[in-house]
């Protein structure tokens, strides 16, 4: 009884978190027509009139009903209208209901705006993004999780400080800054600046410090370097944390909207979330076209999550316990 | 002999240090000397002292930003806080089908932001938009939404059939303040700034409820126990049990979202306007206030650093407010 009031609840609710997404999709196969006319329901079904004459089917909107006839425009297989207010009997008109499913919207979206490019600029960016913050993150996790040195601490709680500062904070100097090195409107703005994460390296330290001190003796009798104590040891050991910060590096690198928004402008280095972001103030007209260019906006990230879901969703919930 | 100084460790931390020093430290200290400089993108002009921060005190639009973020702050913060909770607990309490609830609580989650936006900027849509399709399905009038500047509290008790407006007037009149201040005040967030105000709970609720579902498993269950055998009813046991031992994780969410909550930008910049913020400025939030300042025409760099700096001092003390009270009613 109790259960199944959860089931009923957290199915209303789930309704309410997809609805969305499916409107997203329904809208993005929609004609723009159809969008036009407020032809809200779920599936892309198209209603329209024809009307025969002379044994042709014409597509014609009706205009107004007079009587027993209707006056309507009549429009040939190119949607061109060829005559207007014609009038013919309102029996004769035939209203017709079809499933379609406009495919070329993704097509046409993709001409209009150079997507592709887009694209591949953000992979870019993200992976390198990732790389540089797995690669910094791990060598100063190391030497903070396991070894001593002069102000350790200090710089450890310098860093973590820094954590809390809200983007907004050290966005215009960062533009000041990168204006300074000639960087902005280059990939370097995107990436050099990201290529260290603090939330990364606090994660990886607590991640090495669970690692017993008997292992690392160990690796010390067999003569191995502290690099390759890192590399051959402590690493494999570290493989979950590893995935989890490259989730989340990746997913902040492709979402994030503002900083690309502020550094960059030329179309040949925007990426996706700008450029989605431009298209949107274009063709702000063009629902289904923008639906089209959202769902393909999301969907490398939302197919990432359908195969990684268990290990996304307990990165993020791991996040939490240590706040 | 002398032991040899061991630079290694340093080397270990440079390249994160570099990186973290150059563009976090060094921008951050920077956003000070901006904020007292008449700085464009020139480049720096003359010192300017604390002017940048009085023009801000007499600045009517940097006030209704702060409000309007005020507004979004304090009604995303409990409504997610309290679904996220009540998800949680439904989703805690079942066995079947309880991994695709959570990925479809999920999803918003990993999603941009940007498309999100844009999908419910057309569920918003007056003319072709999902959201005044059900109003007028189940029987009401279709609305405004992103295009309504009236105030939340105005429009329901207009349609009880009060005279919001009127008692505004007449009370502007009485406290000699002006009309205008007094119905933003009063009003509560325009129903444009609360379409906002639904898809920024829309897109923390996962998050969350992801927090708290993992705050929840690590409650033992000797304690559910212990109080069946004593009688105790459900809701008793929620509160007395769960509430009470999930306070950490209410106080990480609480923190979290309200921090994510006043750096509102995306959302506004894509789903509100020509012009952005509109109608009447009701949307118009704090860092697009800053970003608009800063990046727009007037491209000053310095005001919009300062904007910047109250912000995050506005932040730093809900931050250190909240670790204060967790320390007070931690268990």
């Amino acid at each position: 009884m109790k259960k199944s009031i959860s089931y009923i609840i957290l199915s209303v609710c789930g309704l309410f978190m997809v609805i969305p997404f499916i409107w997203m999709l329904t809208t993005s196969v929609k004609s723009q027509l159809e969008v036009n006319k407020g032809n809200v329901g779920f599936l892309p079904i198209e209603q329209y009139s024809t009307y025969e004459e002379d044994e042709k089917v014409y597509r014609i909107s009706p205009v107004k009903v007079d009587g027993d006839s209707t006056y309507i425009h009549v429009f040939d297989e190119n949607m061109n209208r060829i005559r207007s207010y014609e009038k013919v009997a309102t029996s004769e008109i035939v209203e017709n209901k079809e499933v379609k499913l406009h495919f070329e919207n993704y097509k046409e979206a993709f001409t209009k705006v150079p997507f592709k490019r887009y694209f591949i600029n953000t992979l870019f960016v993200s992976f390198s993004v990732v790389f540089g913050v797995l690669v910094t993150g791990s060598l100063a996790a190391y030497a903070f999780a396991t070894m001593r040195f002069k102000g350790r601490d200090f710089i450890f709680y310098l860093f973590i400080s820094m954590m809390m500062v809200p983007q907004p904070v050290y966005l215009i100097p960062s533009y000041v800054l990168l204006n300074h090195l000639g960087w902005i409107d280059t990939y370097n703005a995107l990436i050099i600046p990201w290529i260290a994460n603090i939330f990364t390296i606090f994660l990886l330290r607590q991640q090495f410090k669970t690692i017993p001190d008997e292992l690392f003796d160990a690796a010390r009798i067999d003569g191995c370097s502290r690099f390759r104590t890192l590399w051959a040891l402590v690493l494999p050991l570290s493989k979950s944390v590893i995935v989890t910060s490259a989730i989340f590096g990746f997913i902040g690198s492709w979402n994030s909207f503002m900083w690309p928004l502020v550094m960059t402008d030329s179309p040949a280095i925007r990426v996706l979330q700008v450029g989605l972001s431009y298209f949107s103030q274009e063709a702000s007209s063009q629902t289904s076209l923008l639906m089209a260019a959202s769902t393909f906006s999301i969907l490398p990230l939302v197919i990432l999550f359908l195969f990684a879901q268990k290990q996304i969703i307990a990165s993020f919930a791991s996040s939490g316990l240590k706040g | 002999m002398k032991k040899k100084f061991d630079f290694g460790p340093y080397l270990y931390i440079l390249p994160a240090a570099i990186i973290i020093i150059v563009f976090r430290l060094i921008p951050i200290i920077l956003s000070f000397i901006v904020s007292f400089y008449d700085w464009t993108i020139t480049g720096p002009g003359k010192f300017i002292g604390f002017e940048n921060y009085i023009t801000m005190f007499h600045d009517g639009e940097f006030w209704q930003s702060m409000l309007n973020t005020f507004y979004l702050v304090i009604f995303v913060v409990p409504f997610s806080l309290v679904l996220s909770l009540i998800f949680a607990n439904f989703l805690n309490g079942i066995e079947k089908m309880k991994s695709l609830f959570r990925s479809i609580y999920f999803i918003p989650t990993v999603t941009s932001m940007v498309a999100i936006s844009i999908v419910w900027k057309t569920i918003f849509n007056q003319q072709t938009g999902l959201a005044n399709f059900f109003l007028t399905k189940i029987g009401f009038d279709p609305m405004g939404w992103l295009a309504e500047s009236r105030g939340i509290l105005d429009i329901i008790l207009s349609s009880l059939g009060m005279n919001f407006s009127g008692f505004i007037q007449t009370l502007s009149g009485g406290i000699g303040m002006s009309y205008n201040t007094l119905y933003l005040l009063l009003g509560g967030p325009s129903l444009a700034l609360f379409c906002i105000i639904i898809v920024t709970i829309w897109k923390g609720l996962g998050y969350n409820t992801i927090i708290y579902l993992a705050g929840l498993q690590n409650i033992p269950k000797v304690y559910y126990e212990a109080a069946d055998i004593d009688g105790a009813g459900k809701i008793r046991q929620f509160f007395k049990i769960t509430w009470q031992l999930i306070s950490p994780t209410t106080f990480y969410v609480l923190m979290m979202t309200t921090i994510v909550t006043f750096q509102v930008f995306s959302q506004i910049y894509l789903m509100t306007g020509p012009p952005v913020g509109g109608p009447l400025g009701t949307t118009k939030v704090i860092v697009y206030f800053l970003f608009d300042k800063g990046f727009g025409e007037s491209n000053n760099l310095s005001y919009a650093s300062a904007v910047a700096l109250v912000l995050f001092g506005i932040i730093l003390v809900l931050t250190l407010f909240q670790k204060r009270l967790e320390k007070k009613v931690h268990y």
